[in-house]
């Protein structure tokens, strides 16, 4: 018998109560919140429990809300997916604005290392435990975290550039 | 602070100071890459090497990061379709129909039995077009040039069939939001058959030179294995995955674009080596030449896009003829759609793994965060532990079959 969304949900709150909450189907996929000290907790349960057996770590990204309350800035979503039922999951944690953080699962899926350090590179959340926590796709000497909104793209259309320090001359264009 | 946050460079010199100290061993540091002819791409591997041994390496990427997701959260979404070419750019229409079907989820759009089956199309050539590239290049790993030249030219007649259904060879900015751009002329459905008519034997040749070739297999047998948990632990999908003998596919697992209507087997390795990829990916080749076959066999008739007037552009010459083509295409163009607010996420197979869109819309015509789950990304990572305690030579033939292509690994 395929897992049924509503079995997990109950498994989760039987479990875990408070920690686990805002359940909703978004298209396919069950959605729902962790608090951000239960992730490492909630995920093992998700992966070791003998009827969810949720064993890949599909995904993580961040996401920065800066239209949020402070203490709901940022958001770190895994994706994860039961190969046995074919069913998929959605985990979103909340994290505060200031010194965002979280325990990292490098222990449970080791395919979460760069993924995590992807999203401390672009957002700036810090996983705690993490044995590698760097920058990964920027140079490391860079300051700010650019996939958060206060850093916007340059407008493309500024007529204040100086052509010629893009190499660009009378002669060549 | 712990060691691994140091550069490698400066952590290996630790390591060769400390060594030479203790039994007076001669390591040294390789620096492969960024721009190494055999790493088939822009990303620099720092090994720690004991002779022609490699003891620890460690893997810089991001030479070529061009913040597509970033730019994605300031484009509508027909726009990002040229920044999906960018990633797997050797698998390109995959990543535009994989696109196509994430907007199409999230804005509730049905789209016709035969647009899906032309999608299929399209995308089983482009995983035959990678398959090429992989298998063939890894026979140029290991000295074996003629193969890759002769299937080569098959490449490019994939690439022709590309053209004429897009007008572009390598970045294909293939289809639109519902469909196709324009129905395939006469000549894609010829030149589709003249391949698939000549293809099968060429591949056939090519299997038959390095499968059983003892060269081949002693270079490749045992080479860069990896097990099965290991393999799910770091994420693995696609070829890299089903070689070491988990038949996970999401084509048949959460079929899209109509996949349920194919018969066609999920080929599986057993140990994961570099031999074993490469014959996952020849079997692969096979299975999608039966797919197109029977594509071509059962095409429905209809129309090549979905009517949604809203968010497909009106042929030009009903622009310029009647009032409401007019409305369409100014709102089309200016952002005046209506989009839901939603959350979506689409897997489709890629040529080398589980490609992702992660789309959150806010009803605006960009999305509000936009997230590429992209394969090799993930599964490289497993690269150092895969390649310690091999000898050099044998870590580049491993690298080749991962088929990490660095469009996608930086994104």
């Amino acid at each position: 018998m395929a897992l049924e969304n509503a079995v997990i949900q109950e498994k989760l709150i039987g479990q875990f109560g408070m920690k686990v909450s805002e359940f909703v189907q978004l298209h396919d996929i069950l959605t729902f919140e962790v608090a951000p000290d239960a992730i490492l907790e909630v995920m093992k349960f998700l992966k070791e429990d003998a009827t969810l057996r949720f064993n890949f770590l599909t995904d993580v990204c961040g996401i920065h809300y800066p239209e949020y309350d402070s203490n709901r800035q940022f958001a770190v979503v895994y994706h994860m997916h039961n190969w046995l039922d074919s069913v998929r999951i959605r985990i979103k944690c909340f994290l505060p604005a200031n010194n965002p953080e979280i325990d990292s699962v490098t222990s449970l899926f080791l395919g979460a290392n760069w993924q995590e350090r992807e999203t401390y590179d672009f957002y700036g959340i810090t996983f705690k435990g993490h044995p590698q926590l760097k920058r990964i796709l920027n140079m490391d000497e860079m300051e700010v975290f650019p996939m958060r909104r206060e850093y916007p793209l340059e407008d493309a259309g500024r007529t204040d550039k100086d052509d010629r320090f893009f190499g660009r001359t009378q002669n060549n264009c | 602070m712990s060691e691994l946050l140091l550069p490698p460079e400066q952590r290996y010199a630790n390591i060769i100071e400390k060594r030479r100290n203790e039994d007076g061993s001669e390591l040294t540091i390789l620096n492969l890459g960024p721009t190494h002819p055999a790493t088939h791409g822009i990303f620099q591997n720092i090994l720690l090497m004991d002779g022609e041994r490699i003891i620890d390496g460690e893997g810089t990427v991001g030479y070529i990061h061009r913040a597509f997701e970033k730019i994605a959260e300031n484009r509508p979404f027909y726009q990002i379709n040229v920044l999906t070419d960018r990633l797997n750019y050797c698998s390109a229409p995959i990543n535009n129909m994989g696109w196509w079907m994430t907007v199409e989820k999230a804005l509730g759009i049905e789209v016709p039995k035969r647009v899906q089956y032309m999608r299929v199309i399209v995308m089983e050539l482009a995983r035959i077009a990678d398959h090429i590239i992989c298998n063939s290049v890894l026979g140029v790993d290991t000295g074996a040039l003629t193969g890759f030249l002769y299937v080569f030219q098959f490449r490019e007649r994939i690439y022709e069939i590309y053209e004429e259904i897009s007008g572009a060879r390598l970045t294909t900015n293939m289809g639109r939001i519902g469909g196709f751009e324009r129905d395939w002329s006469p000549a894609v459905w010829t030149k589709l058959d003249a391949f698939l008519e000549e293809f099968p034997e060429v591949w056939q040749e090519f299997e038959n030179l390095l499968v059983r070739n003892r060269i081949f297999m002693d270079r490749t047998i045992n080479v860069g294995a990896i097990s099965a948990e290991k393999a799910m632990s770091y994420g693995f999908t696609g070829p890299n995955l089903r070689a070491a003998g988990i038949d996970y596919d999401i084509r048949v697992a959460q079929p899209y674009s109509s996949y349920e209507d194919f018969e066609f087997n999920i080929p599986v390795g057993k140990s994961g080596d570099t031999y074993d990829r490469f014959c996952v990916r020849n079997a692969e080749v096979w299975e999608s030449i039966s797919i197109i076959k029977q594509a071509l066999a059962k095409m429905p008739e209809g129309s090549y896009h979905a009517d949604v007037p809203e968010y497909y552009l009106p042929p030009k010459e009903d622009v310029y003829t009647t009032m409401e083509s007019l409305i369409y295409h100014f709102k089309i163009v200016m952002g005046e759609v209506p989009v839901p607010l939603t959350e979506v996420y689409h897997p489709v197979e890629g040529g080398n793994g589980e490609l992702g869109f992660y789309l959150i819309t806010d009803g605006s015509r960009t999305p509000y965060r936009l997230h590429f789950r992209r394969p090799c990304f993930i599964y490289y990572q497993a690269f150092n532990e895969i390649v310690r305690g091999q000898n050099l030579s044998d870590a580049i033939a491993t690298l080749s079959s991962l088929n990490v292509i660095a469009g996608e690994l930086d994104a």
